[in-house]
Parts: structure tokens; sequence; C-alpha cells
């Protein structure tokens, strides 16, 4: 049976996460079991709250050198809104963390570089906003139509990934929006809390990987 | 560009809607799965769910309500009433809300919203507040608006923001039931002072007075409940309206 692993280490609330999935009609476990990982045909790697503390918690439960087996091993993975932001190298949200460098780059404040262009509008960056589409042939953007508008909540966003980028919205900054390299991706908005739109990303997404 | 939310508010009480609920379309007007349902699909950008359940004994229907909503709606859901400690954030985040947003408890426990914001993080913490004009000044009011606190309004916003409130939720008194237009002066007055997101409340009649709130540029969602529930104003109708009249939304 195909199912996707949501994986289970202590942040955030997996509840609509999982329903979503559910709802799609596609098999979900959230789990922080690593044969249930390595059996799964896709890993989901959620977060919310801050890097450092998230990064710290996935660490303690020694999943990491499993997620780089399955990621090496080319099954997909998507990280969303603080799990995509794990995907990259480092994060500078209270001082300098590392993260899984699955993706080239880095995660910044957005606040200083919007004051340093003199604009003021309200952080963190939360609502709905439209996604300008730079690869449609990206899979999990398969259903996704240029315009589409998304739910996003947050504060830190990515940079120096711009061969990454297959979409992004714009705040004052271009923020990415969907990022992916290779077999990993990533959603800085919550597709699980982004109606019909986020439904499509997310059955693209589970129509990757093992025998979908 | 981000977009202005609309949003409409459910009453809960006992785990069905209350609150003049006048459609014909449904099934079961008083099912609050069944009015998410057609609300999501009007393009709503969020609910809002109050639980005015007055028994305690009753309050594990609203988790269920709450349960069977986030299983098939897939929008940003808030939730307020009887949160009176960090468990009640549990809760009803366990049963799937996004947000919660808090009142009367963080009236007599200001100490939660800190607290709250700490485990769940800013963006989970919503502070709802009934403002009344008293004296010339505005004045936060308790018990779903019956019992003059003392506190002022302006004074209240920022401490509930300094402490750690991702959101602020504004209901006029004074405008709200009036249904002619929301409280600008008093919208005005708070947006000013905070810099986390604003939604508007009370006094929501007919469509132009969105169109009016959405003027005042640090507003950035209008909440109303009965012009929805008696369907006065359709949400798709409403959205389509206020994009032709360049307020940027997601239709």
């Amino acid at each position: 049976m195909s199912y996707t692993a949501i994986i289970d280490y202590g942040v955030g609330n997996l509840f609509s996460l999982s329903s979503s999935l559910r709802f799609i009609g596609s098999e979900a476990v959230v789990t922080g079991d690593r044969d249930v990982i390595r059996r799964a045909d896709r890993i989901i790697l959620p977060g919310v709250g801050a890097f450092g503390d998230a990064a710290d918690k996935l660490r303690a439960t020694g999943l990491v050198p499993v997620l780089n087996e399955e990621v090496a091993a080319g099954k997909p993975l998507m990280g969303i809104c603080l799990g995509m932001q794990m995907l990259f190298e480092k994060s500078y949200e209270f001082g300098e963390h590392e993260g899984l460098g699955y993706i080239g780059g880095s995660v910044c404040p957005m606040e200083p570089d919007l004051a340093a262009m003199g604009d003021a509008r309200k952080i963190p960056h939360m609502g709905w906003n439209d996604l300008s589409v730079r690869h449609p042939e990206c899979p999990i953007l398969k259903y996704t139509p240029n315009g589409a508008f998304v739910y996003f909540v947050h504060s830190f966003y990515a940079k120096d990934c711009d061969s990454a980028i297959m979409a992004d919205a714009n705040y004052g900054v271009t923020v990415p929006a969907v990022v992916a390299n290779g077999n990993v991706y990533g959603c800085q908005f919550h597709p699980e809390k982004s109606g019909q739109v986020g439904l499509a990303i997310l059955r693209a997404f589970t129509e990757l990987g093992g025998n979908a | 560009m981000l977009t202005k939310r609309i949003i409409p508010c459910l009453d809960i009480r006992d785990g069905r809607v209350v609150k003049g609920v006048n459609f014909d379309g449904l099934r079961d007007i008083e099912d609050p799965v069944e009015l998410a349902k057609f609300y999501n699909e009007s393009g709503a950008d969020e609910l809002v769910f109050y639980d005015i359940t007055a028994s305690f004994e009753k309050r594990p229907l609203f988790a269920d309500v709450l349960r069977r909503v986030a299983e098939c709606i897939f929008i940003p859901l808030t939730v307020g009433g009887g949160i009176y400690a960090v468990e009640d954030f549990d809760r009803v985040l366990k049963a799937g809300a996004d947000k919660v947003s808090v009142n009367s408890g963080a009236i007599r426990h200001p100490e939660l919203i800190e607290a709250a914001a700490k485990k769940y993080g800013s963006q989970c913490v919503v502070l709802s507040m009934d403002v009344k004009r008293v004296d010339g000044k505005f004045r936060v009011f308790a018990k779903g608006g019956r019992e003059d606190t003392g506190l002022d309004a302006l004074e209240w916003v920022v401490y509930g923001v300094e402490h750690g409130a991702g959101e602020i939720v504004l209901n006029s008194i004074d405008t709200d039931g009036v249904r002619d237009g929301f409280d600008l002066e008093m919208l005005q007055a708070v947006t000013e002072l905070v810099q986390v997101p604003v939604i508007a409340s009370g006094g929501a009649g007919k469509m132009e007075d969105f169109a009016e709130l959405f003027r005042l540029p640090g507003v950035d969602a209008g909440l109303a409940a009965s012009i929805f529930h008696l369907r006065e104003v359709d949400i798709h109708d409403l959205k389509r309206y206020l994009l032709a009249q360049g307020v940027p939304m997601r239709v």
C-alpha cells in the first residue's frame, strides 16, 4: 500500500495535514519511526515555531540520517513552512543554525530587508498571496495555475536559492514560495490551509514516488 | 499581492450554529459543518468559530464540531470562547484550530497571552477585544460586552501585542448590530498603534461598508456574522465587488 510519512518530531499540529491527505484519498501516517519512514513512498517534513528549536528537536529524534539516506536514494521529500526552511543549508533566525542542506541557500529575517527599502509593511507575512509560477513543469505544480492563491504565515524567508525557486510570491521582497532540488521540494506556505489550490499541490506530490 | 480577508463568524452552542441563520440551500442550517462548507465554497478566506456553550459538560461537543470541520475544510480556522488557560489552547488546537482567540480569559489572566505565544507561537494567538466608548475613551468590555473592565483599549492592545498576540480582532460594541458600517474611528486608533494584522468586526450591513473599511490601510480583514448568515450579502459577490473597487481579494 502506498503512503506518505509525515514526520512527527514534536513540532506543530499535524491534524490538518494528515486530514488533507486523507481528504484527497491518499494514505498518510504520522510517524517518528525510522522503519515506517523507510517503507514510505514519500515523506513530508512539517514544522512551525522557531528554526533552532525545531532543528534541535529533529536531530534529537535521530531521524536526520534516515532522511539523508532516503533523499539520497531518490525518495520524494516535501518540507512545509518551517519544514521547508529546514531543507536549506543555514538559518539566521536568532543566531546561526545548520539546516539539512538539501537545497543551497539560507533562511533570513524579512524585516531588515524590507526596512532597507523603506518598506514598513507588517511582519509576519500572513494571509493569502498569489503565486508567480516560474517553472510550470515542476511536478508538484502540475495542477497549479499561475496566480493561484495560497496561505502564508512566516517572518523568515529563503535567500540565495534562485535556481531552486519554482514559484514565488511578492511581499515587498521576493518570497520563494515553492522550491525544488531534484526529489526535494518545499512550500513556504501551508498547502493544507490553502483550499483547493493547496490540495492540488498535495495531490501532485502524492503522485510522486513508490508505485503511486 | 497579499489580499484583504473576508471572514464569516459562526456562534456555536452545544454543537449547533446559533444566531439567525437563514439558508434555503442547506439540508441542516444548524449544522456547523454544512455551513462551514457553504462558506468555504463561497470563497471565505478564513472561518471563526465562537463557542458560546454555557455548560462545561457540553464543551466536548465543540471539539467534535471542530474536528469534523477540520477534516473537510482546508482554510485557516480560528476558535474563540471558553479560552481561559493554556490547556484550553491545547484542547482546540488538537481538534484542528489554527489560531485561538482570547478575550475575557486574557482580561482575567493577562499572562495567558505570553504563555500561549511562547508555547504555540504568536501566529496562533489572537487577542479579541470588545470595545465601547465611555467618557470619550475606548474602554474594553468583558463577558460578551456586558461588563466594563475599566481597561483602556489602546493600552490593552499595545500590552497584548508586546506580550505576543499575533493578531487583533477589534469588535466595536458601538457599531455592532447597527449595520451602518464598521467603526472606522476606533479601527484607525488601534491600527496606528500596532504592527500585527487587525480584523475589524461589528457594523457590517452592506457591501459598501467593506469598501469603506478597506480604505483604512491598517485593516487586514473584515469579520461579520448576520449579513452572511441571513444571506443579505454573498461572500462571492462581495469579493468580486471589492476587487472591482481596487481592493486586493482572493477570487
